[in-house]
Order: C-alpha cells, then structure tokens, then sequence
C-alpha cells in the first residue's frame, strides 16, 4: 500500500512538539514558583530581626514589628481550631459512618456548598450574625469565621480518610459485640487518625493564610492582644495594610512579614507531604 | 440475653442496634449535622434580609446599573459583574492550555521519580495565600507589565480596543494574569486525577494501532473530556471568589472599558474595601446585596463543576488556598 | 549474564524443532526478557510462517501473552522491561536501534483480551487507524474501507444502520469483533491476539474463532490461548510455553494426537495446568 512519508513525518514531529510544549508548560509553573518563593525570600531577609518579630507597629520611620500580629494569627488560629477541628471532624465521621440515604446526601451536599463559598462572603455572614450584634469588631468573630472555612475542609478530609479504613476492621470488632459507638471511636477513628491529623494539619495551613474574611471581623490592632473581644491583629491583614500604605518602609515589612508567613504555610505543606509519602 | 423487645419508632431511628450509647452518639452527630445545614440555612437567610433594603430600593435595576455613587445614595451592580466575568475569563483562557499541559506532561510523559516531586511543586502554588500573591502582583508583576509587557502589546496589538488606554501596571490584564497563576494548580491538579483514571487499555488500544505519543494522548483526553471541563469550571468557581490578590491589582475603580489596561472592579474587592467604610444602611445593604450575588453565582458555578467531577476526590483534601 | 530467576519445580529442556530458514513472516531467535530483574522469557527461538494460525498454549503465567507482546513492541510501554534477542519481520529486527516503532505498530496489529473500544462512534473507531495513518485520500474511500473492515469482522449487517451511534452501546461480544474490525482496518501484515475470546459467552466465542478461520486466508494470526480445545479447533500450528521457555512447536494435529515431548503430553492431557 502506498505510505504518505511527508504526512507521516508530519505526525512525527507534531508529536515531538506537543510533547515538548507540555514539558514547556510545567517548566513555566515551577519556574513561576520559583519567582515568588525567592522574591519573598530576598525581600524579606533584609527587614527581619528579632525586633521585628517581637514588636508592635510604629509610625513610618520608627521602625517597628509584627509581633503583635504574629501572636494574633495565633491567638486566631487557636479560637478557630478549638471549634472548627472537632465539628468538621464530627461532621466527617457523620458523613462516613452514619448518614445514609436522603439526608445523609443533602448534608453531603451542604459540606460541599460550603467549601465553595468564597471566604469574604464567610466574612459577611459573620459580620451580620456576630459583628452587629456585639457592636465591635472580635478575635471571636474572626475566629468564628476562620472556623466555618475550617469545617468543610476538616470533613471532607476526616471522611476520606474514615473510607479508606476497610470494612474488614469494622466487621471484626462488631462481631465481637462491640456496639457500633465504640467500634467507631475506639477502631475505626484511631485506624484512621494520622490521615486525619494530616488533614487537619493543611486546613490549619490554608486558614493560617486567609484574610479576606478578617478584614471585617477581626479587623486589626496595633497592640498586643489583651482580650478575645476586641479587634485582634493577623499576619495577613498586617501584609495587607504595609502593602498598600504609600511607604517604601512599610513595603519592606511587608515582605519581611511574609516570609514568615510562608515559612509557616510552606513549612506545613512540606511536613505533611513527607508524612504522607509512599513508603513502598 | 434479654429477649427482642418491640421498639417505638424513634428508638428504631436513631438507635438501630438498639443500644442506648449508639443512640446518644448517633443524636450528637445528626446534631452537629444538622448545624451543618442551619449554618448555611443561616447565610442565605441573613445575606438575603441585609440586602433587602438595597433590593427593595432598587429592583432589578441593581443588576444593570453601571452607578456607583456612595455619595449620591445610587449603587449599581454592573462594572462589578463586569469586573468579576472578564478578570475570571482571562484567568481562564491563560490558564487552561498551561493546566492542561501541565496535567499531560506529568501523567503521560514524565516517568514517576519527575512526576511525584514536581506535581508537589505545581501543587504547592496552591498553598501559596491571596494576600501573598497580591504583595508579589504589586511589587513585581505590575512593573514588569507596565515597563515591558503592555507597551508591547499596545505597539503590536493596538489597534484592537483591548489595548489601548493608559498604562500603569494595574488594570484587568494584571488581575486576571494573578488569577491565572492561582487557578492553574487547581484546575491541573483535578486534569490529572482524571487523565490518571482512564484506563490503560484505552492508551493500548490506541497505541496498537499505530499512533504516535500525541495521537495516544488525544485518546486520553477525549476519554476524560468530561472530567476536565468539570476541572475548568471548578477554576472558574475559584476565580470568581478570589479576593485579596485582586483587590491588590485590578485598580479597584467601578467602570466598564473595553481595554485591558484599564482599572476595574470585582465584587469581591468592592466588598473587601468598602465594607468597613460603609456609612449608611443603603450602601451597607447594596454591599450585601453584592455578597449575596456573588454567593448565589458561585453556588451554581460549583454545583455543576461538581456534577462533572463529582467521582474526583483528591486524597489528602489537597492544598488548597486561601483568599 | 547469569539472571536469577524463581527456582523452576520442573527441570525444563528446551528442544522446540530448529528454526529452518526461508519463508518465515516472524523469525524469533534467543529471545530473552526481563521484567525489571525477573526473566520472564528465556531463549525463545521461533519461526511464523506467513497466512497461517498459529495458537500460543501453556499454564497461566508462563510467559505466552508477554511473547506475543514482544512481537509488536508493547511491551515497551511498561517502564523497567529489558529484551534480549532478536526479532524479525520479513527479514528486519525489529528491535535494532532506529526502528519505527509506530510503523511497527501499523503494520503488526493487536486485538486485546478485554474489548477496548474508544468512547467514539462505532465508525470513528474503525476509521481511527485510516484517519491517523491518512490512509486514505477522500471520506467516500474512508467509508468503503471502513464497511470492509466491519464486513471482514462480520459485523455489518449487525450495526450498518447505526454507525453513529456510541461503540459503547455494542454487546461484549460486537464491541471485540468491533476492536477487530478496527485492527483490520489499516490491513496489518500479521494480526496478535491475546485471548480474544476469554471474556465472552459460548456463541460470542464461536463467532469470534469462525471469524479467525476465515481471516487466515489474508492475514497472519497468532493467538494467545488458554483453551487447548480453542487452540486445537482454529490452528494450523500450536507452541507450547512453560515457565517462559518454548517446549515444542508442531503441527497442532500432531501436537494434539502425539507430541514430541513429555511436557507437552502431560500438559494436553491435563496433568498440570
């Protein structure tokens, strides 16, 4: 049969370029990575000192520091944690070991609604049903509203890794009388806990990076925080003010602040890739 | 052993093993689900009667007004919607063809040990916050843009209404190549789940009959197509409620301009700046009403993303962002 | 090199006939492979002649469906595989460095044990192999080839009406011979068929093995078998494979009535396997 050699080396080399361009693409992400991880890096290192990390903010031209901010990220994180772990995780073993049929799909639905709203309209909500009320900005309120974004993550992971338990485990200890409470808690949780852990661990990262949802519930402080029902400073809204601000001083730490940041973001995910890697 | 005793009906509901500890857990987890659905019960209710006095005030014409004058008292939504579609569609159009690429590159070509390390790294863009890539959007891609890019673009391409206007380095092009680069780990890493999913006997069967690596590959992705247009929407759902990096590079000015260069408005970004700065119920209540808007696009968004993707875990509840 | 390899029960003495040369459409010598560190196939030396049936038998796992893969080069799909030996089609190794793999695949076509159709039409999965080649010059020839091919397969009367519609939509037993009309669309030189009849009913199965009887006049096909009565009712030659070693190769009515080896006997008796 005849054979078109041009068409055929026409393939040939069209497949040599798509294959190559997907290489190009990925090299791009990565390079694009690489940008930001090392603009934040060499920006940042020249305003960090001990004194930046420990001191509240000051006027431009005085210096000053994130310290304040820093221990308000905590603070938050440790509000929203206390309420957003142990419901999402709730939420997750419901989601996995109890709701069947109908509502046991609406609630999987809701879960899954929620990890769709964008996180200023979170703001909003909590704005409206906590902020008016109280009549002033909270670490409360913007713990609340950390903890909403917290939980549908929190479950669905929870969830996930409640399946991959096998049935098996279940069945062993049910048929050894254990009532189904007790198979859950004492088996089927524990079997699954560092998947859960792990979990747990990125949501803390990705709420630990979230402003939007601050900016009017927590809303900001230049001091260090004295009670958990006033307005509270966070890293990130810190990042936000210096950036925008008119001074070069205040863009310098913003970068500074950043680079801690991401130590703490990019430290998590790295952490929690190495403890989920295959060991085989 | 005591004898099976007939039980009411709600025993038989919430304690099917007849225990009383598997009924009192069983009653604490409904609850804690059921605060589930009264929380976002609670979010569309209290969105919906905050902005009631800006929909009562206003009516339809919220959606098509391009007024936005705190001053005299007139909101319109218009150049936020505006805003927020054009910003999300650029970030798409950018992002696809590199997610894709992407996704292909590491399923089909990359042997595992190059895989798995630079997945993580594609990956790990998505850990990066929204406040971060705005600070990275100001400081490093506005000036890139206003020195390099854009005087290019209006060199070559000026005669098309896209490229003209002033050039400053913060404008739509600028949000929506930040978009881009924050949409694409999520949207390349559901592709590859898909791509990764569909059978080996498909790439065989394509193989064996003389197909170039390329010819194998477009193989794949009409097996996965469904999949990866659930993967884009997903991107789109992101896109749209993206706020922080925006906020920080699209200008933040309410107009509606046929360039790309120009300034311009999302909703989430009127929301972040104005908020606080509210004076007034019907400028509070038109930035709720905002809210509003914004959470019913991207609940249908998602909804049918999820339709598409629906079967698509990731397994760790993958990195995701924040905003 | 020396290759471990799992310590075989049975002491195995290779002694199929020696290759004669002249006429052989596949010529195999000393073939050894390698998965990873484990040889799968050990010196296997072979000859296909042209336009016959030849039946690949032997116990699972021993190495049959992993030869017949090596003849079009699939096996260079799986990552960490290694070939020794050499295998030749009308006279040119195909494993020698620079070899047109794809070529290769064009012209040795393969049918699966598990039918793979593309989720495409019933027509676009059998013009997909005329499309890419660009075998043909117009969609009127596309069309001609293509009810040739399903004829071929003995599947037009059964789907000329719906060619449109989803291969997905077909019977197990229609979507193989579909699979099949799709390998014979771009008329290979020789056709590969891991147990293309293993995943199918009884009648499924007798259409399948009518059809390879009658596509032996034009094609040269080898099939992957664990059916010896399948083997024995649709070959003109059988081989026997065990524990990656070629035991005999024969005529499969002498193979069957009175093989040369003991191994071979104990096997087609039902001694083991």
């Amino acid at each position: 049969m005849a054979k078109n050699v041009d068409y055929d080396y026409i393939r040939r080399a069209n497949s040599a370029f798509m294959t190559t361009l997907t290489g190009l693409c990925t090299l791009i992400a990565v390079g694009a990575l690489a940008v930001i991880l090392f603009y934040i890096a060499w920006q940042g290192i020249g305003s960090l000192n001990f004194r930046f990390l420990v001191d509240t903010p000051r006027p431009v031209g005085e210096g000053g520091g994130i310290g304040n901010a820093i221990v308000g990220s905590l603070v938050l994180l440790l509000i929203s944690s206390a309420f957003g772990l142990p419901l999402g995780i709730c939420v997750g073993v419901y989601l996995s070991e109890i709701g069947r049929g109908r509502f046991g799909g609406a609630v999987r639905f809701i879960v899954d609604t929620l990890t769709g709203i964008p996180s200023i309209v979170t703001g909003v909500f909590v704005y409206a049903i906590l902020v008016l009320p109280m009549k002033h900005f909270s670490a409360l309120a913007g713990g609340a509203a950390l903890a909403l974004i917290m939980i549908p993550i929190v479950a669905r992971t929870t969830e996930e890794m409640l399946k991959l338990v096998p049935h098996s485990l279940r069945e062993g200890a049910l048929a050894l009388g254990a009532p189904q409470w007790r198979v859950t808690l004492g088996v089927v949780i524990p079997a699954a806990a560092p998947g859960i852990a792990t979990g747990a661990m990125l949501a803390i990262a990705r709420v630990s990076g979230e402003t939007a949802p601050l900016l009017f519930t927590a809303f900001g402080s230049r001091f260090f925080p004295s009670s958990l029902n006033e307005p509270i400073a966070s890293l990130t809204v810190q990042i936000y003010n210096y950036a925008i601000s008119p001074y070069d001083e205040w863009h310098a730490q913003a970068w500074a602040a950043t680079l801690v940041l991401m130590t703490l973001v990019l430290g998590i995910n790295i952490i929690v890739r190495f403890l989920t890697r295959k060991k085989f | 052993m005591s004898a099976v005793t007939y039980q009411s009906t709600w025993r038989r509901v919430l304690a099917p093993t007849g225990n009383t500890g598997d009924a009192v857990f069983r009653v604490l987890m409904l609850l804690v689900a059921l605060l589930m659905v009264g929380i976002v019960v609670a979010m569309v209710v209290a969105l919906a009667a905050d902005s009631m006095f800006s929909i009562r005030q206003f009516g339809f014409g919220f959606l098509t007004s391009q007024r936005w004058d705190p001053i005299k008292g007139e909101f319109g939504a218009l150049p936020f919607v505006y805003g927020t579609v054009a910003s999300s569609l650029i970030a798409l159009l950018i992002s696809v063809p590199f997610s894709l690429g992407i996704a292909i590159f590491l399923v089909e070509q990359a042997p595992r040990y190059i895989a798995r390390p630079v997945g993580f790294l594609v990956e790990l863009l998505a850990a990066i916050p929204s406040v971060v890539y705005g600070l990275w959007g100001i400081f490093v891609l506005a000036p890139v843009l206003r020195q390099y890019v854009e005087p290019a673009l209006a060199k070559w391409f000026g005669w098309l209404p896209l490229f003209r206007g002033s050039i400053t380095g913060i404008g739509l092009l600028t949000g929506g190549i930040i978009l881009a680069i924050m949409v694409t780990p999520i949207i390349s890493a559901v592709v590859r789940d898909v791509l990764a999913a569909v059978p080996g006997s498909q790439r065989e069967a394509a193989l064996a009959l003389g197909a170039t690596k390329w010819e194998m590959i477009r193989v794949v992705l009409v097996n996965g197509a469904p999949g990866i247009a659930g993967a884009v929407i997903l991107g789109l759902g992101r896109a749209l409620g993206e706020t922080m990096a925006v906020t920080m590079v699209i200008g933040n000015r309410p107009q509606i301009s046929p360039s790309l260069f120009e300034p311009s408005y999302t909703i989430a970004s009127a929301i972040a700046n104005e908020f606080t700065e509210a004076t007034g119920d019907l400028y509070l209540s038109s930035l709720v009403e905002l809210g509003l808007i914004l959470f019913l696009v991207t609940f249908i968004v998602n909804g049918i993303a999820r339709l598409l993707v629906w079967n698509v875990t990731r397994r760790t509840g993958g990195v995701g962002r924040a905003a | 090199m020396p290759v471990q390899t799992a310590a075989p029960k049975i002491e195995v003495r290779a002694s199929a006939p020696a290759p004669v040369p002249g006429k052989a459409k596949v010529s195999v010598r000393e073939l050894n492979f390698f998965y990873g560190r484990v040889q799968a196939l050990h010196d296997i030396s072979l000859d296909i002649p042209e336009r016959i049936v030849m039946a690949f038998i032997g116990p699972s796992g021993c190495g049959k469906s992993t030869f017949l893969r090596t003849l079009n080069r699939m096996n260079d799909v799986i990552p960490g595989t290694r070939v020794g030996g050499q295998v030749s089609i009308d006279g040119h190794d195909i494993y020698a460095p620079g070899t047109d793999v794809v070529e290769l695949r064009r012209r040795v076509g393969m049918v699966f044990q598990k039918s793979n159709p593309f989720p495409k039409s019933i027509f676009d999965n059998v013009a997909y192999g005329l499309r890419i080649n660009k075998i043909t010059s117009s969609s009127s020839e596309l069309a001609d080839r293509v009810e040739q091919a399903l004829k071929d397969a003995a599947l037009w009367n059964e789907v000329k009406d719906r060619l449109k519609s989803s291969a997905l939509s077909l019977s197990g037993g229609q979507q193989q011979r579909l699979c099949i009309a799709r390998a014979l669309a771009i008329r290979p030189e020789v056709l590969l068929m891991d147990e293309p009849a293993s995943a199918l009913d009884p009648i499924a199965t007798s259409k399948i093995e009518e059809l390879i009887f009658e596509l032996k006049a034009q094609y040269t096909i080898v099939i992957v078998t664990h059916n010896m009565q399948q083997a024995a009712r649709v070959s003109d030659t059988t081989a026997f494979f065990l524990l990656g070693k070629l035991i005999e190769v024969n005529s499969t009515e002498k193979m069957f009535t009175a093989p040369n080896e003991k191994l071979t006997e104990d096997y087609i008796t039902g001694r083991f396997g």
